[in-house]
């Protein structure tokens, strides 16, 4: 089994480098939120080989079928100019550059702590049972709502608060706006809605 | 050698046939949807629909099939012509992709996975870009307009679809497709003494979700009255302005694959996938693929009729529907079975061998 893994592994692991240098590299904005969805796609599939069908599915639904859907929504309407964009990107290029080290150095650290670090690793508890005891979404949610309950809420109300400060910064109460109003649409009846006046001939209303 | 064999290619020999057997099953069967589409809407209208081609027209759809893929494709000359090719394949590979999931009768399903409804979402989550990079890459504002539309809609009613899948879900205890039509044995009808019958699928049981999770597949799928996105009247025909033959087929095709997904779905989750309506003698003789064909096909009659006879949605009400009406209600529901099925025991989970 394990050589049509590699097999796979490599197909989706080339897509997901190859489509991420595209969306660096491509000159079409568009067509780089293209390329970052065949990305998504592929980190998909990698999470599938893995045995997390549940992250896998969800990060399509979530990223592919929600964020990437909003993020191409407004690359396509803001009609980006990429050409002056790129002329002050040498600005940031230091910033970049210590961003990607720290980030190069957390996954160093990551992959390899287990050769520097054998105890730490070993007393860490595996959060998780293995899969041929509990399916991967049983044991996500066991732990999810049990053990960390208190992140998952916290977390959920970090998004929360976030979406009411978004929807507070963008409301603006303009007067003398016309506004529907379904519920009295509704209960209009002839004798509110209707005016019967007797018109005098000549003269008019 | 005989282990890559044994493991790899006869497995994978007989998955490719039941697919190409499904494959061509569920396209025969979308172009007898189609013309039952186009009956239905005609007789409504008192016409006679398509009647030339073949006995009552029953060959209409692939005399269609035929013209639309003999004329010659045009890609407009200003519109980015690698995405605008990309697009209908997207739209038909990803409506057909999910068929791979759907269990027609017990056991008859090409991938048995546990979970097969996370797929469908995941899937049918994806088919908004289709219409996205169809609509962009025609470079033209009809398109374009027809694309953005549609977006809004999709992604907003695959929020309320999504609330009352986790309703089914909580119900059953698995995600799997299978399980969610054997978890339908037992509802309503056997708690009051009855043998199983169709009182315990879960339409009743659970059935304002019933009727929300429907509309909510109208609007997914782009069927009227909420079809803003190929609005005649103000975009021509929305993101598919720019599309003539082959293109325009398979963007046709991936819409009905679609629809049909929605009608499969609706059987599954609430109509009882292939149990029969009543489970004794002569019911049970039947079959269980031609419950499910039957239960589809009514279904389907339901999309066809409200297309028949319900007027378009204006923009912002289909908006306020979807967000103010069917998300609010769709998580109230979430709260309630689940508070429900806390209180009286969770219901069995319905694993069958």
């Amino acid at each position: 089994m394990l050589g049509l893994q590699a097999f796979f592994f490599y197909i989706f692991a080339f897509i997901a480098v190859g489509a991420a240098l595209m969306v660096v590299f491509s000159r079409n904005p568009v067509h780089s939120v293209l390329f970052l969805i065949l990305t998504f796609v592929a980190a998909a599939g990698l999470f599938l080989l893995a045995g997390a069908e549940f992250l896998a599915l969800i990060l399509i639904v979530v990223y592919v079928g929600a964020v990437a859907i909003l993020f191409l929504f407004v690359v396509m309407m803001l009609d980006l100019d990429f050409g002056r964009i790129k002329q002050g990107a040498l600005e940031y290029a230091p910033f970049g550059l210590i961003i990607g080290v720290v980030l190069l150095a957390e996954l160093i650290i990551a992959a390899t702590g287990s050769v520097y670090e054998p105890e730490i690793v070993a007393n860490t508890a595996m959060p998780m049972p293995p899969l041929s005891v509990m399916s991967n979404i049983e044991a996500l949610g066991s732990v999810l709502y049990t053990r960390y309950i208190l992140f998952f809420q916290l977390a959920g109300l970090i998004l929360f608060v976030a979406m009411i400060g978004a929807i507070v910064l963008t409301l603006r109460h303009k007067a003398g706006l016309k506004r529907q109003s379904i519920p009295a649409q509704v209960a209009r009846n002839p004798a509110t809605a209707i005016e019967v006046r007797k018109v005098e001939s000549g003269r008019g209303i | 050698m005989t282990d890559f064999f044994s493991f790899y290619v006869w497995p994978g020999l007989i998955i490719l046939a039941q697919s190409v057997l499904f494959l061509v099953v569920l396209l025969v069967l979308i172009a007898y949807i189609l013309l039952a589409d186009r009956k239905v809407w005609a007789a409504v209208q008192n016409r006679r629909g398509p009647n030339v081609v073949g006995p009552w027209g029953l060959f209409q759809s692939f005399a269609d099939l035929l013209k639309f893929v003999l004329k010659e494709p045009v890609v407009p000359a200003s519109s980015d012509k690698v995405v605008f090719l990309l697009a209908p394949l997207v739209a038909v590979t990803l409506a057909l992709a999910t068929f791979a999931v759907v269990p027609v009768a017990d056991g008859w399903v090409i991938a048995d996975i546990n979970i097969g409804i996370l797929y469908v979402f995941a899937i049918s989550s994806l088919e908004v870009y289709g219409v996205i990079m169809g609509g962009w890459a025609s470079n033209s504002k009809y398109a374009f307009l027809g694309a953005l539309r549609s977006a809004a809609q999709m992604v907003s009613y695959e929020v309320s679809i999504g609330f009352v899948i986790v309703t089914v879900l909580l119900c059953v205890g698995s995600l799997n497709l299978s399980h969610i039509v054997l978890a339908q044995q037992t509802g309503f009808g056997t708690m009051i003494g009855l043998p199983n019958t169709f009182l315990d699928w879960h339409w009743l049981g659970l059935f304002p979700m019933f009727i929300v999770f429907f509309i909510s597949a109208l609007a997914e799928t782009n069927r009227p009255p909420f079809d803003l996105p190929e609005a005649e009247s103000e975009l021509v025909a929305g993101f598919m302005v720019e599309y003539g033959s082959t293109p325009y087929m398979m963007f046709m095709l991936g819409e009905y694959a679609a629809i049909t997904l929605m009608c499969c779905l609706t059987t599954i989750l609430f109509l009882g996938g292939w149990l029969p309506p009543f489970n004794f003698a002569p019911f049970t003789w039947v079959p269980g693929v031609i419950w499910f064909l039957a239960k589809v096909a009514l279904v389907f009659f339901m999309f066809a009729m409200v297309k028949a006879f319900v007027p378009r949605y204006r923009y912002d009400q289909l908006m306020r529907l979807g967000w103010k009406v069917f998300l609010p209600l769709s998580l109230a529901m979430v709260v309630i079975v689940a508070f429900v099925l806390q209180l009286f025991g969770w219901g069995a989970v319905a694993v069958a061998a």
